[in-house]
């Protein structure tokens, strides 16, 4: 260094100046780039979902004139419910199809006439009429759900390389378009898919038993997973001593966080099913595994929270006379409580989107009836997805695409609560 | 946080805890467990029996053939499931469990056959097959010239046989979890294997000494010897090559078809019902010239299909109700019928007289003896 003259060392780095610039340059545009790159993957992720599902949202429905005949149906008292229940309203349907299509002979077309309607659309008349009991032996005018493959041909005849024709014969296409030209077929909002549960009936199924089953399932975790993981975390942080053993209990709730939640899944399977007798496939025993799940999470976000709270705020209340209790629950909690908030939603979101704690305890099951409490056998939102997924029926395709729109609906809503939260309720100390 | 808060989360987890103790007394839907083969048909009868009689829709769990009866022959008691699915009849091993733990009494009930299609993009070439040329294509070990074991060698299709064409060869089929692997390779590869001549002697013979006599002949080291020549016979034949030339794809059919799409060249092994749905985008292969179709499987001039059953716990119905009634729906013409809505589902019907029997079997409630 003393060799070099004053001149000399401005010389040398001038001349590694601009290399230095380049490299400069370079750091920052791997950055960029690392960013480009994820919200590529984010878009051509949520496009890729949107275009394959967003038409789930509308469904095909065909108008018909179907009659209530007492004889077709064999229901003579509309208002008996046992009878209501053994009616045969597929046979009014089928009869209304005949009366369309007066030209359809033989007992092989006509099973392919028939299989044009859903076989929901029977459910349809039959509830009409329970509520309705003066419609019997008069003649309505109604739209009715589409089979899927119908339904999936109807919506793809805009497509640019033709409709998909699937299982459509010449035949159902042929009636298809007289229909569609005396305009007795249209598109409608899907409203089975927000109100019903599964069914194998592509055209039938819905994500609301799955989402009440989320709801029971995520308000038994909340309810047990929040108490316990903020009195653990004030203990650890207000009054257990450090020693070997508070630091034994750290590491392993550190390492629990960390631990595939598929271990929980067999460790409630052994623990809560086999071993306390509750029940296979519902809320209760989903809510207790992802308890378990959550509990780490949880607590590691809760202890971070207290820690932030400066320890003049305690001092100052020791100093008027406050008893630790008091500390903690006047002035501690209350100002650790956004930052637990935020833990405790973001472990919930987790929560939420798990799927494989819960293969192990029954719940990825066919469950059509919607869950009333924790008792009732239940699925979850993401299982739901998965057991779509997994399905035959081309229609289920679109379906699966739009669960999952709502399931990233609801994990964006739960993190935008918690940036929310955490916003405005922090507390900046200077 | 208040403490009054506090103590009404105190008192809530109480009474949840309390709750807890008081179920597992009685369950008032029927819960079916098993093969994931046999779920989208179970499902179909299960929402149909629940929205008809307009009582609880039974709960369905797919958890696999195996899976499935091993809960099912945990015991007795509502905490058990009461039937189970299965895509092949139940093992001896099995049944005796289930004996062993108390379900002494099991309706078996066979509902029907799913086809094995071996199918390549519509871009490609179909390609005509026999159950040899996919034992010659998969298994780990297949005869040489001289009648000795050797490691498959075959890279293409025409090393398989001359009249395919002149390209790798890529299997994308299921995992050895899977039923249908099981039932792949039980129909396909030991159905091929028995094309030749000293395998299918092996597998006829019960004579130790002759057993070792011919695994000598083959090649096979002695440890894989057993008394039954059977056994030696499937532990070989079952064995899929692990080169790369078959590519395990998880469980999803769906997905096995999406990867046929992206590789044309790739073959793919799933289930009819998913061909059935698909025809837009997969061929099904023929199998000695004969085409997969519904009518096909079920006269059974389509080789590679299997039989799919479920069996019923006789001590549950009556206990948990309506368990009768859904197997009686299960097992009605406009269910399992050949124009029934399980046929519109992609399952194959059986034959009329197999239909009676099984549907008097229900109604008698048979116990089955065991498994021969």
């Amino acid at each position: 260094m003393t060799s070099l003259s004053t001149a000399a060392r401005q010389e040398k780095i001038r001349s590694g100046l601009k290399k230095r610039h380049r490299a400069e340059t370079r750091f920052r545009l791997y950055g960029a780039t690392a960013i480009t790159f994820g919200l590529m993957c984010v878009l051509f992720l949520f496009s890729d979902i949107t275009s394959k599902g967003y038409k789930a949202f509308q469904l095909t429905y065909i108008n018909l004139n179907v009659t209530y005949d007492e004889d077709v149906l064999g229901v003579s008292d509309a208002s008996d419910l046992s009878q209501m229940a053994l009616g045969d309203f597929h046979g009014a349907v089928k009869a209304g199809l005949r009366d369309r299509f007066t030209d359809v002979n033989g007992r092989k077309n006509k099973r392919e006439l028939y299989s044009i309607l859903s076989n929901g659309a029977g459910y349809t008349l039959r509830d009409q009429l329970k509520e309705n009991p003066n419609l019997l032996n008069t003649t309505a005018n109604m739209w009715l759900i589409a089979d899927d493959d119908v339904d999936t041909y109807f919506k793809s005849l805009n497509n640019k390389d033709g409709p998909f024709k699937g299982r459509m014969t010449e035949n159902k296409e042929t009636w298809l378009q007289s229909l569609i030209e005396s305009g007795e077929v249209e598109t409608r909002f899907n409203t089975n898919f927000f109100s019903k549960g599964d069914s194998r009936e592509p055209e039938l199924a819905g994500i609301y038993g799955a989402t009440m089953g989320s709801f029971y399932t995520l308000l038994i975790t909340i309810i047990l997973a929040f108490p316990l993981g903020v009195a653990a975390a004030v203990y650890l942080e207000e009054f257990a001593l450090r020693n070997r053993w508070t630091n034994f209990i750290e590491v392993n709730i550190n390492n629990l966080a960390a631990v595939p939640s598929i271990i929980f899944g067999l460790l409630g399977l052994a623990v809560f099913i086999n071993f306390f007798d509750v029940p296979r496939s519902v809320p209760l025993v989903g809510g207790l595994v992802l308890t378990l799940m959550t509990l780490p999470t949880i607590i590691i976000s809760s202890r971070a929270a207290i820690k932030s709270v400066p320890p003049s705020i305690r001092e100052a209340a020791i100093g008027v006379g406050a008893s630790p209790m008091q500390v903690v629950l006047h002035h501690v909690l209350p100002l650790a409580m956004p930052g637990m908030l935020t833990g405790a939603i973001i472990g919930m979101a987790r929560a939420l989107g798990e799927t494989a704690p819960l293969l192990m305890i029954g719940m990825v099951a066919f469950i059509v009836d919607v869950p009333t409490g924790f008792n009732d056998p239940a699925t979850a939102l993401p299982v739901q997805i998965f057991l779509w997924a997994d399905s035959p029926e081309r229609a289920f395709v679109e379906k699966t695409s739009a669960a999952i729109m709502v399931l990233l609906a609801f994990l964006v809503i739960m993190n935008t609560v918690a940036v929310v939260l955490r916003k405005r309720l922090e507390r900046r100390w200077m | 946080m208040r403490i009054i808060s506090i103590k009404n989360y105190i008192i809530v987890v109480s009474l949840l805890s309390f709750s807890s103790s008081l179920f597992a007394a009685s369950r008032d839907y029927i819960s079916v467990v098993g093969s994931s083969t046999v779920y989208p048909f179970a499902t179909v009868v299960a929402e149909r029996f629940g929205k008809n009689t307009g009582s609880l829709t039974p709960k369905i769990e797919s958890t696999g053939s195996g899976g499935g009866m091993k809960l099912f022959c945990s015991g007795i008691g509502t905490k058990y499931p009461d039937i189970t699915n299965s895509s092949r009849r139940i093992k001896e091993s099995e049944f005796k469990k289930c004996q062993d733990n108390g379900v002494t009494e099991i309706i078996e009930v066979l509902i029907g056959y799913d086809g094995i299609v071996l199918s390549n993009s519509i871009q490609s070439k179909k390609m005509n097959l026999t159950r040899k040329d996919i034992y010659l294509a998969l298994a780990d070990k297949i005869p040489n010239s001289n009648g000795k074991l050797v490691k498959n060698p075959n890279k293409t299709w025409q090393d398989v046989n001359p009249s395919l064409p002149d390209k790798a060869i890529v299997v994308i089929g299921p995992p050895p979890t899977s039923g249908t692997r099981d039932a792949f390779v039980e129909l396909a590869m030991e159905g091929g294997a028995k094309s030749f001549k000293a395998l299918k002697a092996l597998r006829k013979s019960k004579d130790s000494n002759k057993i070792i006599e011919m695994m000598r002949d083959l090649d096979i080291p002695a440890s894989a010897f057993n008394e039954k020549g059977k056994k030696v016979f499937k532990a070989i034949t079952h064995a899929i090559r692990e080169d790369g030339a078959y590519i395990e794809a998880g469980e999803n059919d769906n997905l096995i078809i999406q990867k046929l799409e992206a590789n044309p060249d790739a073959l793919g092994i799933f289930g009819y019902s998913f061909l059935d749905q698909n025809s837009d985008k997969v061929q099904g292969s023929t199998v000695e010239l004969v085409e997969p179709t519904f009518e096909s499987i079920a006269d059974k001039s389509y080789s590679i299909a299997r039989p799919l059953y479920f069996y019923i716990k006789k001590a549950h119905i009556n206990v948990v109700p309506r368990i009768a009634d859904y197997a009686a729906e299960f097992s009605s013409e406009k269910a399992w019928g050949p124009e029934g809505y399980l046929a519109d589902k992609g399952m194959i019907p059986m034959n009329k007289d197999l239909r009676s029997k099984f549907s008097d079997d229900i109604k008698n409630m048979t116990i089955m003896k065991g498994v021969e």
